[in-house]
């Protein structure tokens, strides 16, 4: 992370609320390239609709969300026509669902899971698909043997590695994870976990992850923001924000963790 | 000799903790501290436990909010204002100036203990080859048997991962280094190790700022002693 490099997703003023309560309310932040954002809070706090509005999956009804395309450099997602916005979303962008049914095609080959954005984008070689969909697994700790083999037939953990893989075959700049490990075991969470460090470093990916689980932020994140009845009551550097918080919410969260 | 090119200046430190969730009471821990530390420099808190000299390192290195003062710190481009500083700013510092050794190191999980030691050279861009060697020589050094290097360090004993923890410290070379009882469980041995890497960095020109409860240690490193008093303790309530 360089300073003086510009961040490569700007949000100023964004306000998503479903009944003008429940949701997240006048939210800014810059995300710089590499970077990777925690968002905690309890259940209910924003954070995932804060997700998706951040990713214009749901409009925001105010403020903005400046994204630094490839090809026209920093601009409104809202000036984006909605074809342009979907070949974003799925080349330069990764979504990791909580539960990894949601975000793959389960009855389709783990093969055919991790070459369809790639086919997205142009690939037809059916030869090149299969060698870069067999490197993915192999990255993500999965038996390459597994390759012919439908996602229904994985655990839990191997499934969460393949909706990984699946969205980061395309280089994406930013990926966006909800709750990435929430569903898994606590012994699967740790590789995942490990893995996605490895990944974030290894390809300087930046990140907004959200979550409920304090040492994933801890494990993860640069930088950590805390919500609260759907506003954003903290902000600063993970450790410092779990060291020493200084909102009375945030004070509660950390004085919560069970010491390990 | 004294170095001459100052690195450190804090003035009108202080450091208040306010507890919301236990009725709003306030703990001042540090007050009013000033000092400066230069080049070559390596300067010891001192003063009973609850002074505040752990709070004092975790303040400079941004892992603590300061209340009121200004710690500056001289990076490549010149002086650098720490406190409000943006959070971009501090991670950068964190990489390229600031270093810091923790009383305990915080194992990540899988991590092996050769590439826990390499991430700080990894995060500024030295290829793995390069880091991973790095690391190996400087584990060597510090006495952590080689069957250990590939091992994550959450089952080491105490001073095998404070051994690990120091390693990880000492090998970005940082102008700056930050050093929390580095010795405390460290057989006589490896202590003299730690001594002769402050020596090493103190001659590179590195300026340490240091808490070592063993005499021994403080007397071979300090260059000069910065005592802290125990702030003012009235509590006052949030109103």
């Amino acid at each position: 992370m360089n300073p003086q490099a510009n961040p490569l997703l700007s949000v100023r003023g964004m306000t998503r609320t479903w009944d003008g309560v429940h949701g997240c309310r006048d939210v800014s932040f810059d995300l710089y390239p590499g970077e990777v954002l925690c968002v905690v809070g309890e259940s209910g706090s924003g954070k995932s609709t804060l997700l998706s509005a951040v990713s214009h999956q749901t409009r925001p009804q105010a403020g903005s969300v400046w994204y630094d395309t490839r090809d026209q450099g920093f601009t409104d997602l809202a000036a984006l026509p909605a074809a342009r916005l979907r070949l974003l979303a799925r080349t330069d962008w990764g979504f990791v669902r909580q539960n990894a049914r949601d975000g793959l095609r389960m009855q389709v080959s783990a093969g055919a899971n991790i070459a369809e954005r790639l086919m997205a984008v142009g690939e037809r070689q059916y030869g090149e698909l299969r060698r870069v969909a067999g490197n993915w697994l192999h990255k993500m700790e999965i038996d390459v043997g597994r390759l012919d083999d439908a996602p229904v037939s994985f655990s839990g953990g191997m499934q969460q590695r393949l909706q990984i893989a699946r969205n980061l075959v395309t280089h994406p700049r930013l990926v966006f994870m909800d709750e990435p490990t929430a569903s898994l075991d606590v012994s699967v969470q740790a590789r995942l976990l490990d893995l996605l460090r490895q990944l974030v470093t290894d390809l300087g990916l930046a990140a907004i992850v959200v979550t409920h689980d304090l040492a994933v932020a801890r494990l993860l994140a640069h930088r950590t923001l805390v919500m609260r009845g759907g506003e954003v009551v903290e902000s600063g550097l993970t450790d410092q924000i779990l060291d020493d918080p200084q909102h009375p919410y945030t004070q509660l969260l950390v004085s919560s963790i069970l010491q390990s | 000799m004294r170095a001459t090119t100052p690195m450190i200046e804090v003035r009108g430190l202080g450091k208040m903790f306010t507890l919301h969730n236990q009725g709003g009471m306030r703990l001042p821990v540090l007050e009013a501290v000033d000092f400066d530390a230069a080049a070559g420099d390596c300067l010891v808190l001192a003063g009973p436990s609850g002074t505040g000299k752990s709070t004092l390192l975790r303040c400079l290195y941004g892992n603590y909010l300061a209340t009121e003062g200004s710690i500056r710190v001289r990076a490549e481009d010149g002086w650098v204002e720490l406190v409000g500083a943006p959070e971009q700013r501090i991670l950068a510092l964190r990489r390229d100036v600031i270093g810091y050794v923790s009383q305990f190191l915080r194992v990540i999980p899988r991590v092996a203990a050769l590439d826990v030691v390499a991430e700080p050279l990894r995060a500024a861009g030295v290829p793995a080859d390069e880091a991973r060697a790095r690391a190996a020589a400087l584990l060597r050094r510090l006495n952590v048997p080689e069957r250990l290097w590939g091992l994550a360090p959450a089952t080491f004993s105490g001073g095998e991962q404070q051994r690990v923890n120091i390693a990880r410290g000492f090998i970005a070379r940082h102008p700056i280094l930050l050093l929390d009882e580095p010795t405390a469980s460290l057989d006589a041995d490896n202590r003299q190790v730690v001594i002769d890497l402050i020596l090493e960095a103190r001659a590179q020109g590195r300026c340490l700022l240091g808490i070592f409860h063993d005499a021994e240690v403080r007397d071979a490193v300090a260059t000069q002693t910065l005592e802290l008093r125990p702030a003012v303790t009235a509590t006052a309530m949030e109103a």
